[in-house]
């Protein structure tokens, strides 16, 4: 069918009600985006599960108190959750309208990510050279697998962030960059809560064991 | 440059695999020569490839499943001959390399490349429908999930040309699938033909459970709702909360073999038994992500043809509800004999058969359903009646293997194929058939033919008990899963009678084909002027047939259980089509789906292959493409007011 159509962009409809709409405030797009998160909580969890089961499947090879540092660990997550307070700096700032605030707000976090990532990739390649690497033992994949997958995450977060910082910069705090910014910022929290977790369950009773 | 891809990957000396390459290669030249011939790019392109409608998109899934369908039970037919020609005394025609390739892909593709974009399909064309929605929360990344399924498959189909598939059974299970016993790349191609198509699924969940929740017509709250809807979300929970398992196993195996990882290795401290556990997680909600759509399709059949309102709506709900939880705690019957104890196989076994309570409850809504209201057997309920029977059947065997002790004789054997393609034939696929036949006037505005859907639909029942009949006996005397041939004699005479029922259910496909194609030859005498060619109940028959691009005019209104059958009792079901009309907000195609998955597609192979520059090249185009559509504005439009008046006043010629 040949439907005539008029191309608009999508904030002005946002204020318009009169309209038999697919409507979406925002609200749908955040209700979405939580659903991901539970399912990407739930690819951390199996994760998490091999992690626990394989731990002690050491393969002869080092254990976890022998390779890693808690202060090192300790910086790493003083790191991000640091991140994480910026960021809720960010969204104080988009509340108040304030749009050069919220990029520097966001350009803090993206530093604090940057330096969590480079911390992360540098006791990688540490324990790499030191003979510990993936391939050596069942608990060293997991070990990588769970604390890689999570550095990703961190990863593809920062590219989010330097893309909503040119949205910003482009066309200002408008509702739908209000929402994207809402939802990278409960995907960087949840960052950080999954964070706890490896700090928890890798770090501090690996070395404690 | 091109990795491990050599010409001698293509098995120029199997004359069976060259001709099943030349048979695609001739059907893709003849349809895309045809496509060519009559300038029907553009037009494919712009209205069916990129679009973002969720009707559309449903028919394409179904078209993937129909073609799916036809592959998978190639497959199905070359292991059911080799059997009964290598049962006494013969060689058969298949060696087992070739036999292992033949039941993987069949187990692979029957369930995510067939029984998914089937159940899917049906999920996207009638959800937003009933919900009186114009189209689901996110219809771009609809579009991509449904090309992103597509590469999946097509994956599948290239490594019958290009390399082969993987011979280790449908999941996988290491230490086989590792890299030291199967160094090829079959299991390659394998996970990331699943990795790929597995995301777009997950998307799929993640837009549909918005949809439910959030785009119900006014008046239609939760417990409103047609009882499709409910089987959807719950099927969409389960989507969401199992393939990030899916995901997450497939991906540690791929680190098992690509980066020399000790996941599931039988060395470095690996444990096989975690995969399995893993796989079985995701594997069965699975199950139950095919089965409780159907039900929704059979619940829908059985209150259309009998008149009545569906018998228990609430207990329905409910029963689904209980499934969705439940399936979650049952995963280990698939492997009592891992030995992990009397206490743990008894918590397993007990749950297992608790799931037999919620779905005997549906079962008898169904009959309550039809006692006493005036049944008309039409095609879908002979589907749905011959399902009652055939999964009562399979349900119980079911409960037999999850008695441990049994399972500990029954455990991979022909019994088990029976249980399972009992309860997914007489399930799943009557299910599918019964959908397809219910909601194929809603689609196209002509009905399928009665006659050859009927003679279909016994084809398919009888082929299937003389198929799988005998699989229960000869699981009974002990013969296991998989075997390319075997030496005794007594089981001769049943192989040979259950691939005399396959080639009946392949009449009974052969006839559907046939009846589509009949049916669209017919189209005219069979076209439906109404929109509601059966007297139907919920909101999807309260539009045109083929619904206009917005579904619906005006909004319509949701607040009785069965809407549209209240509507029509009161009078209001059809508004003036000559009124006015308010302009109506629709999203944009987009292309960028189709040209994701593309990349996806040369990154999947490349990966396949280790031709690395082409993998980091096409999974470095993802992000920069999505990220490119990001600041694309021009997302939506409005349908004007006069266009709608004039699209409404020639439906209702």
């Amino acid at each position: 069918m040949t439907v005539q159509s008029q191309v608009v962009g999508d904030d002005l409809l946002l204020h318009d009600l009169e309209e038999e709409a697919h409507h979406d405030d925002g609200s749908m797009t955040t209700l979405g985006f939580w659903i991901y998160l539970m399912s990407d909580c739930i690819l951390f969890s199996a994760i998490f599960a091999t992690f626990a089961v394989l731990h002690n499947n050491t393969a002869g090879g080092p254990d976890a108190k022998s390779l890693f540092s808690l202060p090192y660990a300790a910086v790493e997550t003083g790191c991000l959750l640091l991140s994480s307070l910026t960021y809720g700096m960010a969204m104080l700032a988009m509340q108040r309208d304030a749009k050069a605030q919220v990029v520097r707000w966001l350009g803090v976090t993206l530093l604090l990510g940057a330096g969590f990532m480079t911390l992360e990739i540098h006791e990688f390649m540490d324990l790499i050279a030191q003979g510990a690497g993936p391939d050596r033992s069942a608990f060293l994949s997991s070990f990588f697998t769970l604390v890689g997958t999570h550095g990703l995450h961190v990863l593809s977060g920062m590219v989010w962030m330097v893309v909503l910082i040119t949205h910003v910069l482009r066309r200002g705090l408008t509702p739908e960059n209000r929402t994207r910014l809402m939802c990278l910022s409960l995907f960087w929290h949840f960052l950080d809560i999954v964070w706890i977790g490896v700090f928890t369950l890798v770090y501090l009773s690996g070395v404690a064991a | 440059m091109m990795g491990k891809l050599t010409l001698s990957a293509i098995p120029y000396n199997i004359p069976i695999v060259m001709g099943a390459v030349a048979g695609m290669i001739i059907a893709a030249v003849t349809v895309l020569g045809l496509v060519t011939y009559f300038r029907l790019w553009g037009y494919l392109w712009k209205n069916w490839l990129t679009s973002v409608d969720h009707k559309k998109i449903g028919v394409m899934y179904i078209i993937l499943a129909l073609v799916m369908l036809l592959r998978g039970f190639a497959d199905a037919l070359m292991m059911r001959s080799q059997q009964a020609l290598a049962s006494n005394g013969g060689a058969g025609y298949l060696p087992p390399e070739h036999f292992d390739q033949v039941f993987t892909a069949h187990g692979v593709i029957m369930i995510f490349f067939m029984a998914m974009p089937f159940i899917v399909g049906l999920m996207n064309f009638v959800v937003p429908l009933q919900l009186g929605a114009r189209d689901v929360a996110f219809p771009y990344i609809n579009n991509m999930a449904f090309w992103l399924t597509v590469v999946g498959a097509l994956l599948i189909n290239i490594s019958l040309a290009i390399g082969n598939f993987a011979r280790t059974g449908w999941l996988a299970y290491p230490p086989l699938s590792e890299l030291h016993y199967s160094p090829g790349v079959g299991v390659d191609y394998y996970l990331w033909a699943l990795q790929i198509a597995g995301v777009g699924t997950l998307m799929g969940g993640v837009n549909f459970i918005t949809t439910i929740l959030k785009m119900r017509a006014p008046g239609m709250t939760m417990m409103k709702m047609p009882i499709f809807c409910w089987t959807a979300l719950c099927a969409n929970i389960l989507i969401v909360a199992s393939f990030p398992i899916l995901t997450a196993t497939l991906g540690m195996l791929a680190l098992d073999r690509y980066l020399g990882m000790h996941f599931f290795t039988n060395s470095g401290g690996g444990n096989p038994m975690m995969y399995i556990n893993l796989i079985w997680t995701w594997g069965h909600p699975e199950v139950y992500i095919l089965i409780l759509p159907c039900f929704g399709v059979f619940s829908e059949v059985i209150a259309t043809f009998s008149r009545k309102p569906l018998f228990g709506y609430k207990s329905m709900v409910y029963a689904t509800a209980c499934i969705t939880v439940l399936a979650f705690v049952v995963w280990l019957h698939h492997f009592f004999t891992m030995g992990s104890g009397a206490n743990v196989n008894a918590f397993f076994g007990i749950a297992t058969m608790v799931i037999a309570i919620p779905t005997g409850a549906k079962i008898f809504n169904w009959l309550f359903t039809m006692f006493r209201g005036q049944v008309e057997f039409s095609v879908p309920v002979l589907w749905t009646i011959g399902f009652m029977v055939t999964f009562t059947i399979g349900g119980m065997t079911g409960v037999l293997m999850a008695v441990p002790p049994a399972d500990f004789v029954l455990h991979n054997s022909l019994f088990l194929i029976a249980h399972f393609h009992n309860v997914i034939i007489g399930g799943v696929v009557f299910g599918c058939m019964a959908g397809m036949n219910y909601w194929f006037p809603k689609a196209f505005g002509f009905k399928l033919d009665e006659r050859l859907g009927k003679a279909s639909f016994w084809c398919w029942i009888v082929g299937f008990y003389i198929a799988f009949m005998p699989l229960y006996a000869l699981g009974m005397m002990g013969m296991t899963r998989r075997m390319d041939r075997v030496d005794n004699p007594v089981w001769h005479v049943y192989l040979i009678v259950a691939a005399g029922g396959a080639l009946i259910i392949a009449a009974g496909i052969g006839l559907q084909i046939l009846q589509i194609v009949y049916s669209i030859w017919k189209r005219v005498e069979l076209r439906d002027l109404t929109g509601d060619p059966w007297n139907a109940r919920t909101l999807e028959w309260a539009t045109s047939s083929p619904p206009a691009d917005y579904n619906f005019a005006r909004t319509p209104d949701g607040s009785s259980i069965d809407a549209y059958w209240e509507a029509k009792r009161k009078g209001t079901a059809h508004p003036n089509p000559a009124a006015s009309y308010r302009p109506i907000h629709m999203p944009s195609n987009t292309g960028t789906g189709i040209i994701v998955s593309g990349f996806a597609m040369a990154m999947g192979f490349a990966l396949v292959w280790h031709i690395w520059w082409l993998a980091v090249a096409s999974f470095a185009a993802i992000p920069v493409l999505i990220i490119n559509h990001s600041f694309n504005e021009n997302r939506s439009f409005y349908v004007p007011g006069d266009v709608v008046a004039r699209t409404e006043a020639a439906a209702s010629r």
